[in-house]
């Protein structure tokens, strides 16, 4: 159990330990505090995206030990302790992940606000199943809403990233 | 120069790829700055109501409370869109006219602190009658929603062209449909958000905005300041779709609370805030008569629409003109009536929704031209072939149509769908359908009125000429334009892509563009940005004459090398050129501006749906019907489109992918819903229903070859043009499945259940 410290409004706040990207960062959070909201304001990893804080678009999927998870229905605390990999652990030392290469070689990136997102349902898909047919990985998206592309080039370059074509042919 | 080119109509990779798919990317929620205040707006919670009082006292007393604001902070001016109905203010001072309408605003240490203040700002309201019908908006002795608006008439059009009544009296079939569309929201994935500070008396906004322009010029004329002391920048952004294009409460309220606090202040919508600031479609009543001769010929059409408005004008004129403007497109004829009432209600406020007032008129003439085809048994996919617009040809309201490839487009989508074989054979249950959409290149007018060019562009290539920097007040919104501008630059330079940089939507640094609405970027920016690489190109080879001892017009300049067109092996790098250049001549530059020409006839509004250059396109699609529960199963979409010249086969495509998926989630699922009291009933993602990766069906997309003599290397739109079609064509499809016609939008599962039952019972009834 972590540490609780009580202002003199009576707020309790957690001192919590998180795991992201292999960074360890302990910090003091409210208990209400969601897990979107505490990586973006309070260790500036804006990658993770807000576009509902309902648990319907998606944006701010990260992965928490390897799964995808929407981080506005996961309270900070329930964190604790655990791995988070957000997109900025994705790609190492500026080498990009074959599906960020593939994504962008495949014109799958429109606006790129859901993309972070997509990128680690993707990512998460392929890890656990590393050659999905395509209903597969429609299924492994369909938590990650896009409004700009019909996830037609999205489906596309993960297919080819699972089969190490990260270069389309029209190139 | 070379008719091969080298760096347009290739599918470059996005020149914002890698910082978007690592999260590098700054959107403006994403922005921090020192000292930052956050801000929330106080709405209304009812349609209609008077304001009584306002106490905002306990609000300030709260630790962590900066500022509040009513309408007495704020100037009084009305501010809007479309300049005829300036009709919104900063915060309501009287009443408020639908829920969601902006009464205060707070500014606190955190976001926390501004839901708890709003909480304690006391707002006395006393409720009045509201319109939430539109239809019955105009009946006598309802509710005014802006008292000097008698009978709640925002917009009234009368238009005729030709004769239509003499042509629909010599017509051989007559027929009249009745179809309503229903409001939908852009939902961008994107909140907007809005970050405003001030320096002595110069404004900084960085806003996810469509137009910086228009942005810098209503915030502005808002506050009685000189443009040049107003700045906007557009930090990356999340979609658009038109929900973007004009200011809104973040930037005016957000402006005016960092004035008093002193500090930089983010204002955003949530979700749910999105839904209430709308600017979406408009739900529309559309009443069409056609007059056809007995080869399905149409001699004269007459439509006549209700659009519901909501409480505010926004661009919603603009959108009740298009509404009909855009019509008489993809088919040719003469006689043509349109009339026009936008009304107002006490609903969130409608604008400009991707394919802009089209796609529901679009609907209903799609349909509407299916039955006239039925009534006459002439195959779907014919009639449109016989009436289908050709080149050179000027359409009743006087749109001057260049390029058209309408009746190809149609011809190759008949056979990429097995068109005539699916006629045939398809078992009962499984359908398919067609419908045309056209839309315009950019608007001919600026929303407000102005002698300013509507594009312009600077570049500059960097002193040792290892990079050019594309300076363009355009906006990538999504769509590829940073991307697709630099290939021209490069293109019209001689130039490579990949040592492009470019600096966009920043109104400070960057050359006026009016930004991304009306599908304008790639022809109206790209006009600009092709004369300065044009100017940066001449320089360069006025500089490689005379280090080469050549005469200039011996010299071409093509990916990177400049070289003699007669002499082998004469050449020079581009690099090196332009770093002589710089030695010599100073700093090398190219400029461009963008003006289109005069466009339109002279009657009133004679200028909404011009445009230099028109899309066009042919949709095909097929569905399988459950006939025990109505549900719609979409098998495949075809989509073949003249959009001129490709400069990026790839972002166009995916262009193409969106805007149908934008269309088809309009056809089938999407709509916003109220409840009696003028609540929306469903504002967030999944119960308004975005389709998800597993609905979507297999799409293909392909172009007709085309060439738009006005147009910078012949380019013409495609944002936009590809949703025009698909609420026509699901219609078509569901009708040649089921032999039934849904007369209103969405085509819902239980409305095409409700509609085989109906049809079973009338067919019981007949044998009986």
């Amino acid at each position: 159990m972590s540490q609780v410290l009580t202002d003199k409004d009576g707020v309790k706040r957690y001192l919590i330990t998180l795991n992201v990207n292999g960074d360890a960062h302990t910090i003091l959070v409210k208990g209400n505090a969601i897990l979107t909201n505490v990586l973006r304001d309070q260790l500036d990893l804006t990658g993770t995206k807000k576009g509902c804080e309902l648990g319907d678009c998606g944006s701010c999927t990260v992965l928490l030990d390897g799964k995808p998870v929407d981080s506005c229905l996961v309270l900070a605390v329930e964190a604790d302790g655990r791995e988070i990999t957000t997109i900025e652990g994705v790609s190492a030392n500026g080498a990009l992940d074959a599906i960020q290469e593939s994504m962008i070689n495949h014109a799958a990136v429109q606006c790129g606000y859901c993309t972070p997102g997509m990128v680690l349902s993707a990512k998460a898909l392929l890890t656990r199943n590393p050659h999905p047919t395509e209903p597969e990985v429609r299924e492994a998206i369909a938590g990650n809403l896009c409004r700009c592309t019909g996830y037609v080039h999205i489906v596309e370059a993960v297919l080819a990233a699972s089969q190490g074509r990260v270069t389309p042919d029209d190139h | 120069m070379s008719a091969n080119y080298n760096v347009i109509g290739r599918s470059v990779p996005r020149i914002d790829g890698p910082e978007k798919v690592t999260g590098a990317a700054k959107y403006t929620g994403d922005l921090k700055f020192p000292n930052m205040l956050f801000g929330k707006i106080l709405t209304s919670p009812h349609a209609h109501a008077r304001i009584i009082s306002i106490d905002t006292s306990e609000a300030e007393k709260l630790p962590g409370v900066k500022a509040v604001i009513t309408h007495k902070d704020v100037p009084t001016l009305k501010y809007g869109l479309s300049p005829a109905r300036w009709d919104e203010n900063i915060f309501c001072s009287d009443k408020v006219r639908f829920v969601g309408d902006k009464v205060a605003a707070v500014a606190c240490l955190d976001e926390d602190t501004c839901y708890k203040a709003l909480k304690l700002i006391k707002v006395e309201f006393e409720e009045l009658p509201a319109v939430l019908d539109f239809l019955h908006a105009m009946d006598e002795g309802q509710p005014l929603v802006h008292e000097e608006y008698e009978r709640n008439i925002n917009t009234e059009i009368h238009q005729e062209f030709g004769d239509v009544e003499k042509a629909l009296a010599e017509a051989h079939h007559v027929r009249s449909d009745t179809f309503v569309g229903q409001r939908t929201y852009q939902s961008p994935i994107e909140p907007h958000s809005a970050i405003s500070m001030w320096e002595g008396e110069k404004l900084t906004i960085y806003s996810s905005t469509q137009s910086p322009h228009y942005f810098q010029h209503y915030i502005a004329r808002e506050f009685g300041m000189p443009m040049g002391d107003v700045r906007i920048i557009k930090p990356y952004l999340g979609g658009g779709f038109g929900g973007k294009l004009e200011p809104t409460g973040l930037e005016f309220a957000g402006a005016v609370l960092a004035k008093l606090t002193g500090r930089p202040v983010r204002t955003f919508y949530d979700r749910a805030e999105m839904f209430a600031h709308n600017r979406g479609r408009h739900a529309q009543h559309m009443e069409i008569t056609t007059g056809v001769d007995k080869d399905g010929k149409i001699l004269a059409v007459k439509a006549n629409f209700i659009m519901d408005g909501g409480a505010y004008t926004s661009l919603g004129i603009a959108s009740a003109y298009y509404a009909g403007a855009l019509l008489p497109m993809t088919y040719e004829f003469d006689n043509y009536q349109f009339d026009m009432f936008r009304v107002y209600t006490n609903l969130p406020a409608c604008g400009a929704q991707r394919g802009h007032g089209a796609p529901q008129p679009k609907y209903a003439f799609e349909s509407h031209l299916d039955n006239v085809a039925a009534d006459l048994g002439i195959d779907p996919m014919d009639i449109r072939i016989i009436n289908a617009r050709r080149p050179d040809t000027v359409t009743p309201n006087d749109f001057k149509v260049n390029s058209c490839k309408m009746r190809e487009c149609l011809e190759r989508a008949r056979v990429i769908s097995d068109w005539d074989e699916k006629k045939k054979n398809l078992p009962h249950g499984r359908g398919i359908g067609v419908a045309t959409g056209s839309f315009v290149t950019g608007a001919g007018y600026p929303i407000y009125r102005t002698d300013l060019p509507h594009a312009a562009a600077f570049i500059k290539v960097h002193e040792d000429g290892t990079a050019a920097t594309l300076y363009t007040g355009s906006v990538d919104l999504g769509q590829g334009s940073d991307t697709v501008l630099c290939q021209m630059a490069a293109e019209a330079m001689g130039y490579r892509y990949e040592q492009m940089k470019i600096v966009a939507a920043d109104t400070e640094i960057t050359p006026l563009d009016f930004g991304a609405y009306a599908s304008r970027q790639t022809y109206m920016s790209g006009a600009a940005v092709k004369q300065a690489g044009e100017e940066v190109r001449k320089q360069v080879l006025d500089m490689a004459s005379s280090m080469l001892n050549l005469p200039v017009d011996d010299l071409d300049c093509e990916d990177g090398i400049v070289f003699s067109k007669s002499r082998e092996g004469k050449s020079l790098t581009f690099q090196e050129v332009a770093r002589k250049h710089f030695v010599l001549k100073g700093p090398l530059l190219g400029k461009g501006a963008y003006t289109p020409p005069k466009l339109g006839g002279s009657f009133k509004g004679a200028a909404v749906g011009t445009s230099p250059a028109y899309s066009f396109g042919a949709q095909v699609g097929e569905v399988s019907i459950d006939k025990e529960t109505g549900e719609i199963t979409v098998v495949g979409i075809w989509d073949v489109h003249d959009c001129g010249k490709v400069i990026n086969p790839r972002l166009l495509h995916g262009q193409v992918h969106g805007a149908l998926y934008m269309g088809m989630g309009e056809s089938v699922w999407e709509e916003v819903l109220f409840d009696d009291k003028g609540r929306i009933k469903n504002a967030e993602l999944a119960n308004y229903r975005v389709l998800t990766a597993m609905d979507m069906p297999p799409i293909q997309s392909e172009v007709v070859d085309s060439y738009e003599p006005s147009g910078p290397w012949g380019v013409k739109e495609i944002g936009e043009g590809a949703t025009n079609p698909t609420l026509g064509m699901f219609s078509n499809a569901i009708f040649d499945a089921m032999g039934v016609r849904v007369n209103s939008l969405p085509l819902t599962y239980e409305k095409v259940w409700r509609a085989l039952k109906e049809k079973r019972e009338r067919e019981a009834a007949e044998k009986a």
